[in-house]
Formats: structure tokens, sequence, C-alpha cells
């Protein structure tokens, strides 16, 4: 069994409506240890409701949800949740609402002190944590001083002093900078390659989502594409289709191929492209 | 505009005073308040005052800043200092009026009041508000109050709201700040009219902020729970409070003083009070 599993999951929020809207319906999908995938989808496709889910902030309506082996579907208490919460970490959207201390390093030892750890140990912990996300210096600062990617690497910090398997990012770059962006692309990189964490990284920008192993397309439906960056970006109809859009150099390469070029779908990168269209050009003087 | 509040009224440094352990400072802090009331006449309370300016000195604040401190409550020294010169009686008359009557020991009534409120905040503002962090505060305090626990107060849960509360202060500023822009850049007008008018300016500032609290509280919550956040139950702290020599030398240091001025009470002359 993957280390997460998720088996005919549907979930509605009850409230919404007096049907109840259905945001997920029969989702299945399995993510193995130690992968990064994205997960894509346009506001309201349920990629956020899929994550709280993973982490028992919510529980589905229909359906089993097994995390490394656990059904945590089934007789839910707080300490399956506990259990649960520490394998499976959340950063959020918002930076500014997931830090709740005046000082980085209390915030960041929140999570261990919470677990009931040795001081000594949480010391250990988040003086690591910081310097995973290079943000030692700032361990005595004020949070609220600090820029929005600062404070999203503090969040990270927060969650990996919890030593989880897996991390999962809820749209944890939509509110930042491009440069803030970049910032925690490259932690989530160095955390799956370095420290095998398990990433799932929840978005809709599709650059970011092409650093992933594989990608997860969803939608009101269900899941509507999935494999690997190329493959999925290779299905360049459906994505528009979705309301989503495709990496500039992507669509250009598909564009490109309509018109007659001699070019392979699914390319992912501006280097990659140029060598494309390089290659094309040539083939064509020929 | 509201950028400029700062967070409570600490100052940073590295003192005795400043690392002195968080709960002791709350203990001397009391002792000191309880030393103030037992100095009973005015040798008593300038020996107090000479212990505060020492204080001062000692934790290198600015005496400006500290004296600026004074400022909220020199219209309370005055106005109750003023009232006990024309109402204490006594039998040395120095001045009279019509029917005002002014006695010697009335206008030493009123110095010592003065004094005494001028030296009881000064005080305390240099033991606790400047040389305090507000979260080492509220953890003291915790720590302090945890034995209220065994009897169902749950004084955890009062100290997580503190810590929340002091670091949430700056982000609402901003965010007051970002929606009166917003509102005044679509011509609300909040400085002009009359009281009820700039009050009733102030719903549409209201009503966004508290939304975006409530939403706020919600995410942060739902981000507490994700690191296990229970409230109280088997948590640790990294930073465990221990006393050292330190605060016992600081503790003794602040004994003295208070037993030092119950006798100088006791055995210099002048009107007690």
């Amino acid at each position: 069994m993957s280390y997460i599993e998720v088996k005919n999951v549907s979930f509605s929020y009850e409230e919404d409506s007096q049907e109840g809207k259905t945001v997920l319906d029969n989702v299945s999908l399995s993510i193995e240890k130690g992968e990064f995938v994205a997960v894509l989808g346009r506001n309201g496709s349920g990629k956020s409701t899929l994550a709280k889910l993973l982490n028992m902030i919510l529980v589905p309506s229909e359906g089993q949800i097994f995390i490394d082996g656990i059904n945590i579907t089934e007789d839910v208490c707080e300490e399956l949740m506990l259990k649960v919460r520490r394998k499976i970490g959340m950063v959020f959207q918002n930076p500014d609402n997931q830090i709740f201390a005046t000082i980085v390093e209390e915030d960041v030892a929140f999570g261990p002190e919470n677990l009931g750890i040795e001081s000594s140990e949480i010391r250990r912990r988040v003086d690591e944590a910081l310097a995973t996300v290079d943000m030692s210096q700032y361990a005595r600062h004020a949070p609220h001083k600090l820029s929005g990617g600062q404070k999203q690497r503090i969040a990270i910090a927060g969650v990996l002093a919890m030593d989880p398997e897996c991390i999962i990012f809820d749209e944890s770059t939509s509110m930042l900078d491009p440069h803030g962006r970049a910032e925690i692309c490259e932690v989530m990189q160095k955390l799956n390659k370095e420290r095998g964490k398990t990433i799932i990284h929840i978005t809709h920008n599709m650059d970011e989502a092409e650093l992933a192993d594989r990608i997860i397309v969803l939608d009101e439906i269900g899941i509507r594409l999935e494999g690997s960056p190329k493959e999925v970006f290779s299905d360049i109809k459906t994505i528009t289709e979705l309301g989503l859009e495709a990496p500039q150099a992507t669509e250009l390469c598909a564009r490109l191929a309509e018109r007659g070029f001699d070019i392979p779908l699914g390319i992912i990168g501006e280097e990659s492209c140029a060598k494309a269209i390089q290659e094309a050009l040539v083939s064509r003087k020929k | 505009m509201l950028k400029d509040v700062t967070l409570g009224q600490y100052l940073p440094g590295n003192t005795l005073l400043h690392k002195t352990d968080p709960r002791m400072k709350l203990i001397i802090t009391v002792l000191f308040i309880v030393s103030v009331f037992v100095a009973s006449n005015l040798y008593a309370l300038l020996a107090l005052l000479a212990f505060s300016v020492i204080l001062i000195f000692v934790s290198k604040l600015s005496p400006k800043i500290v004296f600026r401190g004074l400022k909220p409550i020199i219209f309370i020294v005055i106005f109750t200092s003023v009232v006990s010169i024309f109402w204490k009686k006594g039998e040395n008359l120095l001045f009279s009026f019509w029917k005002i009557e002014i006695y010697e020991e009335g206008i030493m009534y009123a110095l010592m009041i003065a004094l005494r409120i001028i030296v009881l905040i000064m005080g305390t503002n240099v033991l606790l508000s400047y040389t305090t962090s507000p979260i080492a505060l509220t953890d003291g305090l915790e720590q302090l109050l945890s034995p209220l626990k065994k009897i169902k107060i749950p004084v955890h849960d009062f100290s997580m709201i503190m810590t929340i509360a002091l670091r949430f202060i700056p982000t609402l500023i901003e965010e007051t700040d970002r929606i009166m822009s917003a509102q005044r850049s679509r011509g609300a007008d909040f400085s002009t009219g009359s009281l009820i008018k700039r009050a009733k300016a102030l719903i549409p500032i209201f009503i966004p902020l508290f939304a975006s609290l409530i939403r706020r509280a919600d995410e942060l919550a739902v981000a507490m729970e994700c690191r296990c956040y229970v409230g109280d139950n088997g948590r640790t702290s990294m930073n465990k409070l221990k006393y050292s020599a330190r605060d016992f030398i600081v503790l003794f240091v602040m004994i003295a003083v208070g037993v030092g001025v119950f006798f100088i009470g006791k055995y210099t002359g002048g009107p007690k009070f």
C-alpha cells in the first residue's frame, strides 16, 4: 500500500446550501513515500479540501483514507488526530495567520512543545529547522517585521520542528512576491531531495508545478489529469479546458507544433524549449 | 500614523534587571509595592525614591524615558495633592483666608502622597514594563500562577490568549491603516464633522476589520491544531524558566530595602501617615 491512499472519497460542505455542495466526488489517488506531488486546480476544485482531509481537519462524507497504513476515516478520535498530524505537517496560505508567537524561535518551538518533547531536544530541533530554511539569524526577531517569504519560511520551520514525514503546502506561495515564491520552492525541493520528505504542493501556478515528480489536476468532477509534468503538459487542450494555463514555454511549443513545426509535446522550461525550437528550425532547413 | 505605536514599553537591554527571571521580577514588584505603603514618613519615601533612581541607573535606562513614563499620572498627582492640602486639618495653621485653612500637616501630607504615587509608578515601570519583554511577562505569570491550575483556573489558556493578542496588535494596526487608506481613497472623511459624524465614519472601518479578524482567528486555530495543539495537556517548554543565584540576590536586596524602609519610617521623626 502507498504512503497515502485515498479511496473513493467524497466530501460536501453541508452548511453551504440546502442540498450540500459536493466538493470532492469519488476521488481516489495514492502518493508514495518521498514523492513530490503537485496538485493543480482552479478555485473551488477541492484541492484545499483534499489537503484538509489528509490532515484530519475535515472528515470525508464517504470513502476511506489511509496514511502510512492507518485508516484515518475510522474511529476518529483525538489520539488518532495527533498521530496523523505528527506525520503530516501543513503550511497554509497566509503566513500572518499561522504564526502566533511574538518571537520567531518561540513559534518554531510550538509544535514540539505540544508533543511534550524534552527542552534540550526542542532546542536542537528548533535550531536545525531554522538552519534548514536559512533563517537562523532571525531566531530572536519579531515575526511581524519579516517579509512574506521569510514568514512563510518560519512557518515551514515550525512544521519541520515536528519532524513530519510529509508536508502539505496549501497554496503557500500564492500570497508571496516572485522572490518569496522562489525561496519557498527552493526550500520544498531541498526538503524533498535532501531530507526525503514527501511533499504535496497545492497550487494554481504551473511554473511551480513543473518542479514536482507528478502532477494531479483536479476539478469539480474529480481527478482530470495525472502524470509527470511532461505528460500533463502535453495535454494542453484539457489544461486550457480546465481553466488553467500551461507554462509559457510549454504553450509556445504546443502552438508551434500545431502550426506544423516538428516539436515534441510536453516541453518544460525555457532552455529545453529554445533547444527544441532550434532543432525544429535546423530540421526544417534540411 | 498608526505605525508608531510600539508593542508594550519594553526597552531591550542586557543588564541585571533585564536578565532577572520574570517570575522573580513579579515577586519583587509586589514586594516593592508593599514597601511603598509600609514607608510611613517622608524619609522612608525618599529612601525608596533613591532606590528607584539607583534601579534606573542599574538597568541603564535613559532617565528621560522614565520621566516621560510619569506624564500620564501628572494629573492624578496634582489633583490628589491639591485636594489634600485643603482637606487635611492639623495643629499648625499656616494660612487662612475666608473658609480656606491650610495647615503644615496638609502640605506634608500632599508632598508624601505625590511622592508615593511617583515612586510607585516609577518603580514598577522600571522593574517590570521597561525591562521585561511582554512574552517573558506572560510566561512568568503563567508559571507563577500555575499552582492555580489545581483548582481548575485555566492559567495556560489565559496566557495563550495574552500571547496571541500581543502578537496580533501590530498586524491589526497595519490592517486598520490599510482599511482606512482604502476608505479614504474613496472619499471617506474621518477627521472633520461633529463627533457623531466622525463616529459614524468609523463604522466602515470596523466592519471589514472584524470580518478579517474572525477569518484570521479561524485560520490561526486550524494552523495551531495542525501543530498538535490540544491546550495544556502534556506540553513542555523550550525555554524552561530556571531561578539562578542572581535572582535570589535581587530578591534579597529587595527584602533588605523593604525592611530598611520599615525601620527608617519607625525610628526617624516627622509626621507619619
